[in-house]
């Protein structure tokens, strides 16, 4: 049953992926689409049979991988709640996201590579989340790297978007180098690579050091730090956070499914597996802790200041991921898979719904050059509303659960890491409201501004619409706030039209998991019960029964700055819609601080992309140079007689070459036969 | 049978040098014998895989014949590592002979015979149990890649052979005084009774370096790599191909066959200087291939990149730092094949090596453009594929003996990404840059007939390598124990890790 659910996305990659155009379209899709769909039910029985207890968790062991010594590594599937959850997450996201893809990819040349990779990052996601050892977590996650490597390079052939595959392989390797040296480590420590064998004995190592480079560390600290690297890389968190607003250069389904819901998660997935570890040093709690604040108020001082459609979700999500990491910071690892499972919902569906938004709009990203769509796609635009009220926690949809366990666990546990966490998550959740209102403003309401759009304005000169071309970012628009001269006409004859019926039957299946999923899972995920996570994470039943004992302020602060939030958006956005521009024009250096995402591309760039390029440069005239000079060339001046024996080779036959050949081999053997 | 796998394909180099008929037919049939013939070795490496036994670390297939006056003698036979060696050297060279199917029109009965010859050396070399035999091997293996080089290579053929023959055989010349010594020493050339002699510790360290001399060039490492770079540029494609799957694993089984167990304290003390080389060699000619214009350079010195592992694994002294060593010289031996036939493959149609002459390939080649991938895939050491299993393997063993070099090792993970993912994306990426690409036809049936093998090989060692490292396990195992037996003082760290454990009652 696990087995089927897990290879049964593989089997539609191969063949989807070896079949291609030989195979067509629709029997790519429907062998990829249909594979999902069946893992996907598959997940929901058994995570309903393991919560409901006919079913146990258990560890299916496949096939040895590899061996060297003590040193054994094999497939196998591991099952507990932790895995149930993931599961129920990643097919039900992948199957919604192969359907909508129908729709979405409709006029793609390419169709069948494009749903084959999808079925391989499915399959490398679940490789991930059934890993029982930190090897094949590492193949998932190396695989999932692969698949969006993939996926943001799917249009190959704009610059942009190999570009942005290629900083999105290596900012991940740069996170995979930290995680594999923390697989090192707890080899040579613990023995083992098993993830159960681990923890088991984390106990046994507390306060133990060991000597790492130059310095005597702490084992656990170390250990569970250096993961967390590759949790920072996955989940783009700061300072590893560069490549998520530029994977935005895929296909949006791609970004919904991996850049959102699933991969993303991966890092808060990775250290809730690894809780017990965490949980035995304080040291890399708090830095878990303050790397979850730190990167949800970073992406959110950004996200207002971006007109890219796209990049202000991806925005959120780096900031909603900084929310589950500052959970699990605090201790609160229920909350933060809480907040995993609803956000996948919600988030998925505004990456979704944007995405129907950019199919109405010819490929248009840019906000400016929306306004006024709720007319033309209610259906998009309701979904959306459903969205944004569940992201920015209005009362009882999905986020409104998970937002307030994470604030209320980081209040109660009360260490000044936590409590500064909270006043962070407070003022998150402002911005929060803020943006994503923003953004439903920006596109929905007010007065059409499309005529601006050299999208709208090239589909309206052509009929058909090159896919390829059309993706434009926002990069290539000026900067400003204030627009094109504006035409007679702001609609450029443009109607924008509903997208099709598989792209919304997602989005309503998507609001509706964003509206309930909260409610009715929030018992299970954070309530006072143990039985649920069955030990599949560090879970302290008693600290979450008293969750909501708080001050009735603190109660009360996520709403009042939701409230706050959408308030200020209506505000800048809806009545007085020259302010922006004056707050912009009133702070130059603030907003360029935060329109160029605080200089993180350029320092990075500066410090070392092109020392690299440049020493790579130096040490490439550096081998032709200083030590060729004294090598070969050199020996070969001094040889001088060589280099004229070398000319007269080039003149002979292969007579000779072969005769000499022969000669030396000859007097070779006589040298030492007669001689020795 | 290992004799006569190893006169084989002399004798039908022979041949192939006395056909009759004119030009083409001579070719036709030239080109036909040698496939042939490389088949049947690869044949012959299957049933002597099957037929060994991998229980033990003593030598197999032994043979001996006393044909040099007693001074030396005909002795042969192998252990795992010669084992899975001599399956690369015969699973590569098949398709060597279909890569040059039509790239190679001039003489071309010689040029088989030149492979063919090459053959017969690879494998004496793998299997020579004698000094004086394999050194013949060794450096008689330099001839017909000298000559591949030179008659069939690119404008600058002359000066790259030349580097390649002078850099090599100097090496060799003081190899060749320590065997002479060691043979005076230890009064045999048997290379298993040399590998359990115990040289007196203060010579150890002068033989050490006379090998060392010799192998670093032929691994290459830095600073002695430069000869590597200009033979593959101007090397044909399947000579590339078996410069950097067979010839490179030289060095790496001199190291492994030769300094480690015959002399393990000089190696102990000398392995720093190994691990600085190492160090230096990755992050040095990392960055040099990121500024690489030629795609075959590029390729070349990842080379070097990756036998840093390769040496930083041996001399990590440990299981899966020598097994890992060992898995990192297979699967480079096939990828690089395989990714200089790549390069081989867009070559043989628009006859130039400058990446930036290409772009856009995989629009209409788009199954070149998914081979080409899993190889880019396999060199940067993707789990699933055969390149992560050994890297892997390697670091995990050089982290036991220092965490520094292993951290400094692992930034390779990301260099490497970093070129071999931009050459990919500067060659298959963007828009077809001109109609001399759009005009490259997508790969025909006979380069299929040579990636697939390939490829395949590459994906079963990566989710199944067991087949491949059990013949390891027995001469590693032994080789360990020598190597502990020295007393390495390079185990601070896990043995201070165990004593924890012990000292907590945890042992298990």
């Amino acid at each position: 049953m696990l087995a089927g659910l897990v290879f049964l996305p593989l089997v539609a990659f191969l063949v989807a992926g070896l079949g291609n155009r030989a195979i067509g379209n629709l029997a790519a899709k429907s062998v990829t689409t249909g594979a999902v769909f069946v893992s996907a039910a598959l997940s929901w029985w058994l995570f309903l049979r393991l919560m409901s207890g006919a079913v146990s968790a258990e560890d299916q062991l496949l096939f040895e991988w590899f061996r060297s010594g003590d040193m054994a590594v094999s497939w196998a599937l591991k099952f507990d709640m932790l895995t149930a959850v993931m599961l129920v997450v990643v097919t039900s996201v992948s199957a919604l996201v192969h359907l909508y893809s129908w729709g979405y990819m409709e006029e793609d040349s390419d169709q069948p590579r494009f749903f084959a990779y999808l079925s391989l990052f499915t399959f490398a996601m679940l490789m991930l989340v059934t890993a029982d050892n930190l090897v094949q977590m590492f193949f998932g996650w190396e695989g999932v790297g692969l698949a969006s490597y993939l996926l943001i390079g799917f249009w190959y052939r704009k610059p942009s978007a190999y570009r942005a595959a290629i900083k999105a392989f290596l900012v991940n390797r740069v996170g995979d180098f930290g995680y594999m040296l923390g697989i090192f480590g707890l080899f040579l420590v613990f023995g083992t690579i098993g993830i159960d064998e681990i923890l088991a004995r984390v106990g046994a190592f507390e306060g133990a050091t060991f000597r790492f480079l130059a310095w005597d560390v702490d084992v656990i600290t170390t250990l569970a730090l250096l993961l967390f690297v590759g949790a920072m890389g996955k989940s783009a968190q700061l300072p590893l956070h560069t490549w998520l607003p530029d994977a935005m250069e895929g296909p949006t389904p791609v970004s919904a499914l991996i850049h959102a819901a699933t991969m993303v998660t991966a890092g808060v997935f990775l250290v809730c597996r690894m809780s017990p570890l965490f949980e035995a040093s304080a040291t890399a709690l708090a830095v878990v802790t303050v790397v979850g604040a730190a990167t949800a108020l970073f992406a959110a001082t950004v996200a207002p200041t971006q007109f890219d459609i796209k990049r202000v979700i991806a925005y959120s999500t780096c900031s909603q991921l900084g929310y589950m990491f500052f959970a699990a910071g605090v201790g609160a690892y229920g909350a933060a898979m809480f907040h995993l499972f609803t956000h996948a919902f919600f988030k998925a569906l505004l990456f979704l719904g944007a995405g129907s938004v950019i199919h109405a709009m010819h490929h248009e990203q840019d906000m400016r050059f929306y306004g006024g769509l709720r007319r033309h796609i209610p259906l998009t635009f309701w979904t959306m509303m459903i969205g944004t009220i569940a992201i920015t926690g209005v009362w009882y949809t999905a986020g409104y659960f998970s937002k307030d366990a994470i604030l209320f666990s980081a209040w109660n546990a009360g260490t000044p890491v936590a409590r500064l966490a909270f006043w962070v998550g407070i003022g998150v959740a402002l911005l929060t409201s803020f943006y994503s209102w923003r953004l439903m403003f920006l596109t929905f309401f007010g007065a059409p501004r499309w005529a601006g759009s050299g999208h709208i304005a090239h589909a309206a000169g052509h009929a058909g619409h090159d896919v390829f071309a059309d993706h434009g970012s926002a990069q290539d628009h000026a900067e400003d706030q204030g627009g094109r001269g504006a035409l007679a006409d702001p609609t450029a004859g443009h109607r924008p039209h509903e997208s099709p019926w598989v792209m919304l039957v997602p989005l309503l299946l998507l609001s509706a998991g964003a509206l309930v999923a909260g409610f009715l899972f929030e018992h299970q995920f954070v309530g006072g019960v143990e039985a649920f996570w069955g030990g599949a994470i560090v879970h302290d039943a008693a600290f979450f029964a008293r969750l909501h004992e708080v001050p009735g302020w603190v109660h009360w602060a996520p709403a009042g700055v939701m409230l706050a939030g959408l308030g200020l958006a209506f505000l800048l956005y809806v009545r007085r819609t020259g302010l922006p521009a004056k707050i912009v024009a009133a702070a130059p250096a603030l907003h360029g601080f935060l329109a160029r995402k605080w200089y993180f591309d350029e320092l990075y760039d500066a410090l070392f992309v092109r020392p690299a390029m440049r020493l790579g440069a130096l040490f490439s005239r550096a081998d032709k140079g200083a030590i060729d000079a004294v090598g070969a060339d050199g020996l070969s001046e001094v040889v001088a007689g060589g280099a004229t024996l070398a000319k007269r080779f080039q003149t002979g036959y292969l007579t000779s070459y072969a005769l000499v050949m022969l000669v030396g081999l000859a007097a070779f053997l006589a040298w030492f036969t007669l001689g020795g | 049978m290992l004799s006569a796998m190893i006169l084989f394909p002399l004798a039908a180099a022979l041949v192939l040098l006395l056909l009759p008929g004119d030009e083409a037919a001579r070719a036709a049939r030239a080109r036909g014998i040698a496939l042939v013939a490389t088949l049947l070795l690869f044949g012959a490496g299957l049933l002597l895989w099957s037929r060994f036994d991998p229980s033990t670390a003593a030598f197999q297939f032994t043979e001996r014949a006393e044909i040099f006056g007693g001074v030396f003698s005909w002795h042969l036979g192998i252990d795992g590592i010669s084992l899975v060696l001599i399956l690369l050297s015969v699973f590569l060279m098949p398709l060597c002979i279909l890569a040059s199917w039509k790239s190679i029109t001039t003489r071309v009965p010689e040029y088989m015979a030149a492979f063919l010859a090459m053959e017969s050396l690879m494998l004496g070399v793998f299997s020579a149990l004698d000094i004086f035999l394999f050194y013949i091997f060794f450096e008689g293996g330099l001839i017909p890649m000298y000559l591949i080089i030179g008659i069939w290579g690119g404008s600058r053929r002359i000066y790259a052979s030349y580097k390649f023959f002078l850099f090599t055989l100097l090496g060799s010349v003081l190899m060749l005084i320590a065997m002479l010594w060691m043979a005076q020493d230890a009064g045999t050339t048997d290379i298993p009774v040399l590998m359990a002699h115990d040289f007196p510790p203060q010579v150890q360290t002068w033989l050490w370096l006379a090998f060392f001399a010799s192998f670093a060039v032929k691994m290459p490492m830095w600073p002695v790599h430069t000869w590597l770079p200009d033979a593959h540029v101007e090397a044909p494609t399947a000579g590339s191909m078996i410069l950097a799957g067979v010839l490179l694993k030289m060095g790496g089984y001199g190291f492994i066959r030769f300094s480690l167990p015959m002399f393990p304290q000089a190696s102990v003390e000398l392995m720093w200087l190994v691990f600085a080389l190492s160090v230096v060699a990755l992050v040095y000619t990392s960055l040099v291939a990121l500024a690489q214009q030629d795609m075959k350079k590029l390729i070349a010195y990842s080379s070097v990149a990756h036998m840093a592992f390769v040496t930083a694994g041996l001399f990590a002294f440990n299981t899966q730092g020598l097994e890992g060593a060992m898995v990192v010289m297979l699967s480079h031996g096939i990828v690089s094949a395989a990714l200089f036939y790549c390069v081989g493959v867009v070559y043989d149609r628009m006859h130039t090596r400058e990446i930036e002459r290409y772009g856009g390939v995989a629009t209409n080649m788009p199954r070149y453009a998914v081979f080409f991938m899993l190889f880019t895939m396999a060199s940067v050491a993707l789990p699933g594929t055969s390149g992560f299993v050994g890297e892997f393997l390697t670091l995990a063993g050089m982290f036991r003996t220092s965490t520094w070099v292993a951290a400094l090792m692992a930034t390779g993970v990301i260099l490497g990404a970093a070129y071999m993912l931009w050459l990919y994306a500067r060659v298959a990426f963007g828009d077809i840059r001109s109609d001399e690409v759009r005009a490259m036809p997508d790969v025909s049936p006979r380069e299929v007939a040579v990636l697939a093998p390939m490829a395949l090989v590459v994906l079963w060692m990566g989710v199944a390598p067991g087949a491949v490292m059990e013949p390891l396990r027995a001469p590693v195992a032994s080789l360990v124990a020598r190597l502990e037996a020295a007393e390495p003082p390079a185990t601070p760290v896990a043995r201070r890790i165990r004593e924890a454990l012990l000292s907590r009652g945890d042992a298990g």
